[in-house]
């Protein structure tokens, strides 16, 4: 058994308006291992991207604590959250996120140059093919498809070989042909690459074929 | 792929907006080296007429000193006039070098300028006046035959203005005299080249001011005499005494208050600019909110952010000092034109010089008007919280 990438201890995050303090993540454990691959369901406002967020080191928690990659990065600021988001965590997006203005392979390196990591041009199209984009690495994202364009950004997140890959809602924007096939992506991903994946999605049917599923509900674990 | 690379793809991904944004800034560049150009040209100019009249203190009737000066400088009627004794009695002075009688009148012409009619000058000179202008030289022609010959030399411009020869008569409207032109000057880049000369006594025959002048130019032989020379003039009455030295302090006052105009436009032009460039930046950058944020979720830093935002703001304005120069050296013809029909006096020769030093200068100052203005944007975006950027517009 691989030893723990994640450990929260009673988490919370919370947000206080003037008329309320809402619990977004309500005093959760979880504790993700090495080639974990993790589908985080629940309804809309059960606190999934929040959660997710805090996992990525977007965001503080508000209490608890939190061990990611054998640090506590309960109280870390954002100079410091930086450091371990671009070492250890890849993002991807519903919807994408490509910068329009470049290339899906110029996507890919501006990642490299902003995680300060170098690669050979042929390792890049090594990664293209892994992900199922061998030949339209040179497009803009306008002149790719959805599904095409969700191969760029998990090469992307794939580029600087993080310990992590969180993904929010990857499939939301796809048909759904296109979600089974991006799903099947990151499970093959997880079982050839050994690597450690979490996916927030509503989508039931490719939610389950995730080794681990954590439900939400009003931001704590229903499992 | 490197920030610098992603600067660019920004700026082109919105080539208009990039381009408008730029030429704001190319316009107060463009603004700022003309004024800058003219001021330098301008006091280069005044100091080379003022050099090229050859002499250090000017005599003329009581009146103002200011219009004495720029008429004196940039020719024209409604001089006053003072007795020739007062010339016959400077000239006995051992300080004074070189000595020469002038005067100086216009006639309007109604057939000059090809039919729009224009005034002509007229300067009655004795030999003296060449001798104090030993770069002058004859492009044709000699002197006049003789101390009151009906013989007129001409500048080069009012020679060309008029179409005329050595042999060729002139004709002064309203005076009923035909004269010969007998020489013809080169070019000297100075008033006067616009001006026609004749002998003195001939001048003060036909335009009836017998005995009378309305200049005095004096070279001294030691220049540091001029103050005590100048003192003995103030005593004699009906004279004045200007020194050519005053004379520019003078115009450069007279052109002061436009000066101070013309550069009031250009700063406004600059800070109009700043606020352009930073107002483009900054609707740029709320756009862009959800990039920045996913730029920093995949490893970007604050600085990094901060780096981007603040190149795109400096090519901007780079493009802007650039295309300003270029625009700059193609409209310094039209500058200087409208310069010269404004001002009271412009000296001849190129008003508006542009150097070299000035383009870098400028260029630099575009640059530093492009980190000015691209510092709050960067700030504003290198300081936004990934998680609420990639949050925006949801």
């Amino acid at each position: 058994m691989n030893g723990p990438l994640i450990k929260a201890e009673n988490i919370y995050k919370t947000y206080v308006s003037k008329a309320e303090k809402i619990n977004a993540v309500n005093g959760l454990d979880l504790d993700i291992r090495t080639g974990d691959l993790v589908s985080i369901m629940g309804p809309s406002g059960s606190g999934k991207t929040t959660l997710l967020h805090i996992l990525g080191c977007l965001d503080n928690i508000s209490g608890g604590k939190l061990e990611m990659f054998g640090e506590d990065i309960s109280a870390k600021k954002e100079g410091e959250l930086v450091n371990i988001r671009r070492k250890n965590i890849g993002f991807i997006f519903q919807d994408f996120h490509l910068i329009s203005s470049l290339t899906a392979l110029e996507n890919v390196e501006l990642a490299l140059c902003l995680a300060r990591k170098k690669r050979d041009r042929e390792e890049i199209v090594d990664l293209f093919a892994k992900v199922g984009l061998g030949k339209r690495i040179n497009h803009v994202p306008k002149e790719l498809s959805g599904g095409e364009k969700q191969r760029v950004a998990i090469a992307r997140a794939l580029a600087a070989s993080p310990k992590l890959i969180l993904a929010d809602e990857p499939t939301g924007d796809l048909d759904s042909k296109t979600s089974m096939d991006i799903f099947e992506l990151l499970v093959s991903l997880n079982e050839k690459e050994k690597s450690t994946i979490i996916v927030v999605t509503h989508d039931e049917t490719l939610g389950v074929k995730a080794k681990r599923v954590i439900r939400l509900k009003d931001g704590k674990l229903q499992n | 792929m490197n920030l610098l690379k992603l600067a660019f793809k920004n700026l082109a991904r919105k080539k208009i907006r990039t381009f408008l944004t730029a030429g704001g800034v190319a316009v107060a560049v463009a603004v700022l080296v003309s004024l800058l150009g003219f001021d330098a040209g301008y006091q280069k100019a005044l100091g080379r007429d003022i050099d090229k009249m050859g002499y250090q203190v000017l005599v003329t009737a009581k009146g103002c000193p200011y219009e004495a000066a720029t008429l004196m400088l940039k020719g024209g009627g409604g001089l006053r006039y003072m007795d020739q004794d007062v010339y016959n009695k400077i000239v006995k002075d051992p300080r004074v070098d070189m000595i020469t009688p002038q005067l100086v009148d216009t006639v309007y012409d109604p057939d000059r300028q090809e039919g729009q009619g224009g005034y002509a000058m007229y300067m009655g000179i004795e030999k003296s006046y060449r001798k104090l202008k030993p770069w002058s030289k004859y492009k044709d022609g000699d002197w006049f035959s003789s101390d009151s010959a009906d013989e007129v030399i001409m500048g080069y411009e009012a020679a060309e203005v008029e179409q005329r020869h050595i042999g060729d008569k002139i004709f002064i409207p309203g005076k009923n005299k035909v004269l010969t032109v007998t020489g013809i000057f080169e070019r000297t880049g100075t008033q006067d080249d616009g001006i026609i000369f004749m002998p003195l006594k001939t001048m003060q025959d036909i335009f009836d001011q017998h005995g009378k002048l309305t200049g005095i130019g004096i070279k001294l032989k030691d220049i540091s005499d001029i103050s005590e020379f100048e003192e003995d003039l103030y005593d004699e009455p009906g004279i004045q005494v200007i020194s050519l030295a005053q004379v520019r302090g003078t115009i450069l006052n007279l052109i002061s208050s436009a000066k101070v105009m013309t550069n009031s436009v250009a700063v406004i032009a600059v800070f109009i600019a700043v606020i352009g460039v930073t107002n483009t930046i900054l609707m740029s950058v709320f756009e862009r909110t959800k990039e920045i944020g996913v730029m920093k979720a995949i490893g970007a830093s604050s600085f990094d952010i901060f780096k981007v935002i603040w190149l795109e703001t400096t090519f901007i304005c780079l493009l802007g000092g650039i295309t300003g120069n270029i625009i700059a050296l193609a409209a310094g013809n039209i500058v200087e034109n409208t310069f010269k029909k404004i001002l009271p006096y412009a000296p001849g020769g190129k008003l508006v010089y542009i150097t070299p030093l000035l383009l870098i200068a400028s260029l630099l100052g575009a640059i530093a008007v492009g980190m000015i203005s691209g510092m709050y944007p960067a700030l504003r975006a290198a300081s936004m919280r990934p998680v609420n950027a990639i949050k925006s517009g949801e």
